[in-house]
This record gives C-alpha cells, sequence and structure tokens, in this order.
C-alpha cells in the first residue's frame, strides 16, 4: 500500500530525514518509534502533503501512485489520512459542515455519491456509536476549546468518518490521560480491515498496549535504524534508545 | 512587503499634495451649501439650529486628508460632484423591487426611497401601539416636544462637516419610539434605497431612535442601491437611550461600489442602559461609519460589532468613539475587516476615560485579514485615560490566513479555493453571528456569500 524508497527530506534547509525506507502493506498496523527529533513528525508531515516540508530526494509511492507529486487534499481523496499531533483550532468554522464537506469532497473524488444533511447525520451517529464519542463536539466550531484528549478523539472521529486507506496517527497519545487513551486506542483498533493500514507514531510503547502492532520501527537520526515484532517495543520500554545509538556507533551502519 | 509601504507611503503622500484644498474647493462647498439652501421647511426651534449647523459646515469646511479625522480617508472625489438634493423624485417602486431587500422576518417597516419616504411601501404599528413609527417630517409637521427635545441633540454641528451638513439640510427620516417599560412587538427595519441615476444626487436621511425607560427594541438599518450611479449619501442616526432601555442596532451597507457612503450613529446612554450595535459595510466606493456613543450615566453597556469586507477599489472606513464619561460602564468592541485587491480600510477607535469614569472596563478588538498584496488598512486605537482605577484593553492585528488552519482543512479533502473559501466566512461569521435576529444573520450570509463570490480568496 505504503512503499516509501530513499526519501530525504527536510525543513528550513535543515535535513531530516535521510534514505528512509519503509513498506507497509494492506491489513497491517506499524509503529514508528524513535527519541525526540528523530524525525517521526516530519515522516508524518511529508507523507501529508506540507509543503514547509522539502523533500530532497526519493520517492513514496502510495497504491503505486506517485504520492509526492499530490496535493494534500488529493491525497487526503486518494485515502491518506493525519491525525495530526496538535489539531488545530477554527474558530468560526462549524464542525458538522466541515466534515460534511471534507467527506462528500473525497467521495465524490471517489465516484460516490454526496451523502445529504440527513445521510450525513445518521452516518455521524452511527460513528459516535461505534467509538463511544460525545456528539456534542460536532455542535462547536473545529477543535475551538476543547481539551487535548478532545481535540484527540476528534482526529479519530474524522478517521472514522473518513475512512481512510492509510491512517497516519502523529504522537496521538502524548497529553492523554489513560482513559483518553483507551478511546482512542478502541477507536482505531474498531478500524481496522485487511483493506487498510495504519501507521502509528508514538515516543512511548504505552499505546501499543492498546493498538497491537505487526511491525515496530526505530528511527533514529532520520533513519529507520532497527526493525522487529512487537516486543521490539517492550524491549525499547525497558532499555530506552541509547542501547540502540550505541548499536549504531558500534557497527557504523544500523 | 517593505517595498509595498514605502510605496504606498509615498503614493498617499502624492494623493495628499493633490487634494490640498484649493479656493476652488472653497468655490465648490458653496456651491453645494447653496444648491441645498432653503429646502427644508422646518419649526422655528429647529431652524435655528439648521442655521447654525450650516455656517459651522461652511466653516469646518471639506474634510481634507490633513486634518486628523480624514487622514487616511480622502473624500475629494465625493466634492468632485455636483452635489444636489435628489431632483426626479422615484417614489413609485414596487414590492417586488424591493423584495431583495427584505428579510424573511415579521417586522414594521419604513422605506425612504432617495431620502424621501414612500408610505406605500411601509408597514406601521396600528394606533395606541406602544411603539411610535413614522417619518420624521410628518412629526416635524406637528412640532412635539418630544422631538424638540432630542432631535439634533447629541450631534455636535461644530465637529464634523458631514453631521453638521445633514443637520442643516436633512429632509426627512425615520422616527422610531418605544414607550417606556416596553418591549416593541416586532423589530423596526428602515430601509434606505438609493434609486436616483443622477450623478451627486444626494439623500440625507436623518434618524431618531428613543428609548423610554426600561424600553426594549431592534433597529435594522439597511442601505442599498437601485441605480448605479455616484450618489451620495450622508445619514445621521440619534439613539437615546433612557435608564435600563436596551437597543439593538443593525446597520447594513450594501450600496453600489460607485456610491458614497457617510454615516454617523450617535448614542446616549442613561443608566444602566444597553446598546448594541452592529455595522456591517460591503457597500459603497468610499463609505465612513462615525459610531459613537456617550455613557451619560452609571451602569451602563456597549457592544460595537462591526464587519467591513471591500474589493476592487473601495475604501471602507470606521471611526468609533466610546466615552465613558460616568462611572462603571463597559464597552465591548469587536471589528472584523477583509479587504482584497486595491481595497482599503481603516478603522479608528477612540475610547475616551474620563476623570470620573472609575471602575470603567473597556475593551477593543480589531482584526484584519489582508488576502491581496495590495489590500491596506490603516488600523488606529486611540485611548485617552483619566481615570486610574480602569480596565482597557485594545488589540489589533493584520495578517493573511493562517497556513495552519489551511493545511489542516486541505488534509481532510478540502481543496485549496474551497478551504481559504471557508476560513475567510468563518472570519466573516464571528462578527454576524453576534446579531440576534436569525432572518438578518441568513439573508447577511446570503449576501456575504455573494459578495465572497466576487473576492478572489
Amino acid at each position: 500500500m505504503l512503499e516509501i524508497r530513499n526519501l530525504s527530506a527536510g525543513v528550513n534547509g535543515k535535513q531530516i530525514l535521510k534514505n528512509l525506507n519503509l513498506r507497509v502493506n494492506a491489513g497491517e498496523v506499524h509503529a514508528i518509534m524513535g527519541p525526540n527529533g528523530s524525525g517521526k513528525s516530519t515522516l508524518a508531515q511529508v507523507l501529508a502533503g506540507r509543503n514547509d516540508y522539502e523533500v530532497i530526494g526519493g520517492e513514496v509511492l502510495f497504491n503505486g501512485v506517485d504520492l509526492l507529486e499530490m496535493k494534500p487534499e488529493e491525497r487526503a481523496r486518494a485515502g491518506i489520512f493525519l491525525a495530526f499531533q496538535y489539531p488545530v483550532e477554527i474558530p468560526g468554522v462549524n464542525s458538522t459542515s466541515f466534515l460534511k464537506t471534507a467527506l462528500n469532497e473525497c467521495r465524490k473524488a471517489r465516484g460516490e455519491e454526496e451523502l445529504d444533511a440527513v445521510e450525513f447525520l445518521s452516518l455521524v451517529k452511527t460513528k459516535t456509536k461505534l467509538l463511544e464519542l460525545d456528539q456534542s463536539l460536532l455542535s462547536r466550531p473545529v477543535n475551538e476549546g476543547f481539551s487535548g484528549g478532545e481535540k484527540k478523539r476528534n482526529e479519530v472521529f474524522q478517521m472514522a468518518v473518513l475512512e481512510p486507506k492509510l491512517a497516519i496517527l502523529d504522537e496521538t497519545d502524548s497529553g492523554l490521560d489513560i482513559d483518553a487513551l483507551k478511546i482512542v486506542a478502541n477507536g482505531v483498533n474498531k478500524l481496522r480491515r485487511p483493506d487498510n493500514a495504519a501507521v502509528v507514531i508514538t515516543h512511548y510503547q504505552r499505546l501499543l498496549n492498546y493498538i497491537v502492532p505487526d511491525v515496530v520501527h526505530v528511527l533514529v537520526h532520520g533513519q529507520i535504524v532497527k526493525s522487529g515484532g512487537k516486543e521490539l517495543a517492550l524491549e525499547l520500554e525497558e532499555r530506552g534508545y541509547d542501547w540502540i545509538h550505541e548499536g549504531i556507533a558500534l557497527n557504523g551502519k544500523p | 512587503m517593505i517595498d509595498t509601504l514605502k510605496q504606498a507611503k509615498a503614493e498617499r503622500k502624492e494623493e495628499r499634495a493633490k487634494i490640498i484644498p484649493s479656493t476652488s474647493d472653497g468655490g465648490k462647498i458653496c456651491a453645494a451649501l447653496r444648491a441645498f439652501s432653503s429646502h427644508e421647511a422646518s419649526p422655528a426651534w429647529l431652524h435655528s439650529i439648521r442655521e447654525t449647523a450650516r455656517a459651522c459646515a461652511a466653516e469646518i469646511g471639506f474634510p481634507t486628508l490633513d486634518q486628523e479625522e480624514w487622514r487616511f480617508t480622502n473624500m475629494a472625489p465625493v466634492l468632485q460632484l455636483p452635489l444636489h438634493p435628489v431632483k426626479q423624485r422615484k417614489t413609485e417602486l414596487t414590492h417586488q423591487e424591493i423584495a431583495p431587500f427584505l428579510f424573511d422576518l415579521d417586522c414594521y417597516r419604513l422605506v425612504f426611497v432617495d431620502g424621501y419616504f414612500c408610505a406605500s411601501l411601509s408597514v406601521l404599528p396600528g394606533a395606541g401601539n406602544d411603539l411610535q413609527l413614522g417619518n420624521l417630517r410628518a412629526r416635524l409637521e406637528n412640532n412635539s416636544s418630544e422631538l424638540e427635545q432630542h432631535l439634533t441633540r447629541s450631534t455636535h454641528s461644530s465637529a464634523n462637516f458631514f453631521t453638521a451638513f445633514n443637520t442643516a439640510f436633512f429632509q426627512d427620516g425615520a422616527f422610531v419610539s418605544i414607550k417606556a417599560g416596553k418591549t416593541a412587538d416586532r423589530p423596526v427595519h428602515l430601509l434606505f434605497i438609493g434609486a436616483a441615476t443622477e450623478e451627486g444626487a444626494t439623500a440625507q436621511p436623518r434618524n431618531l431612535i428613543l428609548a423610554g425607560r426600561g424600553s426594549e427594541i431592534k433597529v435594522v438599518e439597511s442601505y442599498v442601491s437601485l441605480s448605479d450611479a455616484a450618489r451620495v449619501t450622508n445619514a445621521v442616526t440619534e439613539l437615546f437611550l433612557e435608564a435600563d432601555a436596551r437597543v439593538e442596532h443593525c446597520k447594513l451597507q450594501q450600496e453600489s461600489e460607485r456610491a458614497f457612503h457617510i454615516a454617523t450613529i450617535q448614542g446616549v446612554q442613561a443608566k444602566a442602559s444597553h446598546w448594541a450595535s452592529h455595522s456591517i459595510a460591503t457597500g459603497g466606493r468610499i463609505a465612513r461609519n462615525q459610531i459613537q456613543t456617550l455613557f451619560s450615566a452609571e451602569g451602563s453597556e456597549c457592544i460595537l460589532n462591526g464587519l467591513y469586507l471591500g474589493h476592487g477599489e473601495q475604501l471602507i472606513d470606521h471611526h468609533t468613539v466610546v466615552d465613558h464619561a460616568q462611572a462603571r460602564c463597559e464597552s465591548h468592541e469587536f471589528y472584523h475587516g477583509i479587504l482584497t485587491d486595491r481595497a482599503r480600510g481603516v478603522f479608528n477607535g477612540k475610547i475616551f476615560v474620563r476623570q470620573d469614569a472609575q471602575k470603567t472596563n473597556a475593551k477593543q478588538t480589531n482584526r484584519n485579514l489582508l488576502l491581496s498584496d495590495s489590500a491596506m488598512i490603516d488600523t488606529k486605537p486611540q485611548l485617552e485615560i483619566y481615570a486610574d482605577d480602569v480596565k482597557c484593553t485594545h488589540g489589533a492585528t493584520v495578517g493573511q490566513l493562517n497556513e495552519d488552519e489551511i493545511f489542516y482543512l486541505r488534509s481532510r479533502g478540502i481543496g485549496l479555493e474551497k478551504a481559504r473559501r471557508m476560513l475567510v466566512e468563518a472570519f466573516a461569521s464571528n462578527v454576524v453571528e453576534r446579531i440576534s435576529l436569525a432572518p438578518v444573520r441568513v439573508k447577511l450570509e446570503e449576501v456575504l456569500a455573494a459578495r465572497f463570490e466576487q473576492f478572489k480568496v
């Protein structure tokens, strides 16, 4: 589904990702872990199409199509979804009409009929029930005055409505208490299907107790230096990231 | 960016040089004053007020960029017009013609065409209603003491050319009076239509709104055009709020983009009164709004909301004055501007806190969205505080659309253009949503949506 080959990218003239390689297949959940500043968020932003980030080299194929050539909205319509680490507040933009517009843009691009207000609301009802969310968030402007937890839940809710093929969760666990974390993880798990995939970016192993990944990658200095099963996350939790640093230093190469 | 600013400054200097008043301008003012002379009959008490106002207008002279109050707003194009009262009265408009300007609202209505009252299109309350509503000219013929007590009493002819000009020569306008202790059973819509096709045709409506002690009323005052001529509107509205009165006043200015619009709205607020003013300005080639309130007693509150939208070559100016003359009053001012193309906006927010006005709470916010490189805003908070136990805050921002917000919307599948449009609409709706009359909001949203279609956002 997603194939990243030798991706190099940076921001403000500073290179952050260095020849990064990653392959995600349909039905898989990948976790990307790494210390602060290793390039986790850069990867998420580059995949979503943020133009502050400059791609220096490499390529990204999404279902065989060159993702880097696409505008952010085209990526979203093709099925990429980024759950933001810091969802932005947009005063004055009503949550419901925002999400309805977004969904219908995606549906149009897929050649599907647009949903009218009634159909949309019934979809919203189904999804809020599935995720055990409070529907009242939707009557407010997008993220305005939401708590940290509410913002993250709102991201997962948008994901549930838009039904992306590939969801990228950028430190969705940061700033969440354990209950909020469970709700968010529960949402992600319920949305797992054989034909979609998720990349879960996190600093801590904690989230992975609830979203069990198929593959865990360790990102250090803009490169994936180690990949393994879910037990790798536990090892990282126990030993920190230093032993991997040392490993790189010893071998010169991961 | 700096180059653009420099260039703009240079242009402004040049412009200023061009319109320093010459003797011929003085001549034009005299001609204008003559054109309006002895045009209006009035009771004796008003006659002398008009005479004084006329003398003031002649003495103050036409505003120039040299005057602090007009530093950013070049009114010279108005003086180039052959200013005159409307000659051809076009009062036979049909309901169909005015339908686009009405709200889906059960309300009373006064319609004025080029400043003249049009009874056939108006809807008045029945006799004995707590609300008295009618045209001012008819009231003047009865020469009531209520009028003598209030009309022109809140405005000072010595302060402003256009206000003095209006006082000297106003033809007609609305008279609205709600009895003490009563709530108007319907809102009032004052509709001013510019229909004259002559260049320089000038309408000078004069409105008086009286809210008795503990009364409550909502008034919508809208200005629209049926003709695309370079007409002039010079309106003055006075509002007197007695103790505990509550008034919501909404002014919508949607005149043609060749028209010139000048308006003064002056509130006088007695003890514990509450005035909410909304000014939504989208029309006019040059539009100047002076919205002012005087707290004449303690414990009052005023809310001044505003939204201005300019495109093309439009210049839209709001000068507001809140005079905290008494203690324990609150003012909340919230103005948003959206400008594109070569449009200009001016916002000047004056707040006086007089020596006795302890425990004043004054808040002022002016936010501006510039959607093109050549759009400009001059924004200036002006606080004069003579009391020490007060809370005054002000803030002005000028900026473009927020990139993080745009990206967030795009990342959900919404195209760039639509995303920008959504954010611009949201910025406008922050102001519109403060209007309490839903049908007015709905209508306004339509007007704004049509406007945004023309905007290159």
